[in-house]
């Protein structure tokens, strides 16, 4: 027996608080918390895809632009994302490598790919693997932040090797856009709303 | 019909169930999308105000204490978490430094400080002043904080930086642990629970 949906029993879910609202008492505010009540989260399909472009274009200048400057005494080096990986991977630090790896390059492009993928299906209707394409949006809710490891590295060693002439780490325009990138495909994970998949499952019964 | 206060709608596929009795500890699935619709914490509230009271000083403690220190030929420096942040806010960067500030130090202090308030007027079983808009708002930070990154963060520079200067672990480290895991036992979905269990 499958269980019925919200909208045949006349319910709606608050996004604040998820309390269960019947619309025979609260129309328009959750009798609980007050927040204003929505079917579906606002627009979510396009402005998932506005936020989701926007991480897409300021992803090129991310991975272009060097995040960071070492100088020492007769050194003076900077380094991009792919670069750091890359220096790592020959000092030998391969584990240190594999991490940056994921965080930086691997969840940012997974992000991009199933946010469209979901996105498409959506817009298409598709009926197939519902569970699995709500539970690939679970996955991005998991893995979103994690991306944002890179920035905190910057920050840190900028804080710490500020040594003059001996050495200094400063911070580069890359790192920027790179935090920038991590923050709109968070916005763009919590504007979708994976209750649009089962819509069409709901609109054949 | 029942009350509706019965019900529980999974928030990722809008299906309704009936809230199953549960024991501590467990939880119950969505049939139709596998999320955890609902489950029973196993810290009750007096438990959650102690562990948010040790985690509002351990916060203080790590944002302005050091959590690496570095030594390069006989010179010392060290770095906080408020430290790591100002790193961040000179050039054309700044705006970064407002999204690592805001996720490392504003949000969760601001989780601490509205847990706090729930949580001591829910010790004597009263709901606070601004209880609903407080409940909003810890729901819309609970993915903004993101410390448990920033830990994963201080151990990949202790590597990126051995070879170069002799780096170190100090005191803030542990405490930031010791705050991460706390954090993501305080602050996560359970505080759900404190619609129904304060009248």
């Amino acid at each position: 027996m499958t269980p019925p949906f919200a909208d045949e029993l006349n319910l709606r879910l608050c996004h604040r608080c998820k309390y269960a609202c019947s619309l025979d008492r609260d129309r328009h505010r959750c009798s609980r918390c007050n927040a204003l009540l929505h079917r579906r989260k606002p627009d979510a399909i396009a402005r998932t895809w506005a936020l989701l472009l926007a991480a897409f274009v300021f992803y090129v200048p991310a991975n272009v632009l060097p995040i960071l400057r070492t100088t020492a005494l007769q050194h003076d080096s900077t380094t991009t994302i792919l670069g750091s990986v890359v220096d790592l991977w020959q000092d030998g630090a391969w584990d240190i490598a594999v991490i940056i790896f994921v965080a930086s390059v691997v969840v940012p492009v997974a992000k991009f790919l199933i946010l469209a993928f979901l996105l498409v299906t959506v817009q298409r209707r598709s009926r197939g693997s519902c569970r699995e394409r709500t539970q690939l949006y679970r996955g991005l809710e998991l893995i979103g932040y994690w991306s944002m490891l890179d920035v905190f590295v910057v920050g840190l060693l900028a804080a710490l090797v500020q040594f003059g002439v001996l050495g200094d780490i400063e911070p580069r325009l890359g790192i920027l856009f790179f935090g920038l990138v991590v923050v709109l495909t968070m916005m763009a994970t919590l504007t979708f709303d994976s209750r649009l998949i089962w819509d069409a499952v709901k609109d054949e019964r | 019909m029942t009350d509706s206060s019965d019900l529980i709608i999974c928030e990722y596929c809008d299906s309704v169930y009936q809230r199953p009795p549960l024991a501590r500890n467990e939880r119950a699935h969505c049939q139709r999308c596998n999320a955890v619709i609902e489950r029973r914490p196993w810290l009750g509230l007096d438990q959650l105000l102690a562990l948010n009271l040790t985690a509002g000083m351990l916060l203080a403690f790590v944002s302005f204490y050091p959590i690496l220190s570095v030594q390069n030929q006989g010179r010392n420096n060290a770095a906080s978490l408020a430290d790591s942040v100002w790193a961040l806010v000179d050039g054309p960067i700044s705006a970064i430094a407002a999204v690592v500030g805001a996720s490392l130090i504003l949000v969760p202090a601001l989780q601490v400080t509205l847990l706090t308030w729930l949580l001591s007027f829910a010790h004597f079983r009263q709901r606070a002043p601004g209880f609903r808009w407080s409940m909003r708002t810890l729901e819309v930070l609970r993915p903004w904080s993101m410390l448990e990154v920033f830990l994963l963060g201080a151990l990949v520079s202790v590597v990126k930086l051995t070879g170069r200067v002799e780096a170190a672990p100090a005191a803030g480290l542990f405490a930031l642990a010791a705050l991460t895991l706390l954090m993501i036992g305080i602050a996560g979905r359970d505080l759900r629970l404190l619609w129904k269990q304060v009248p």
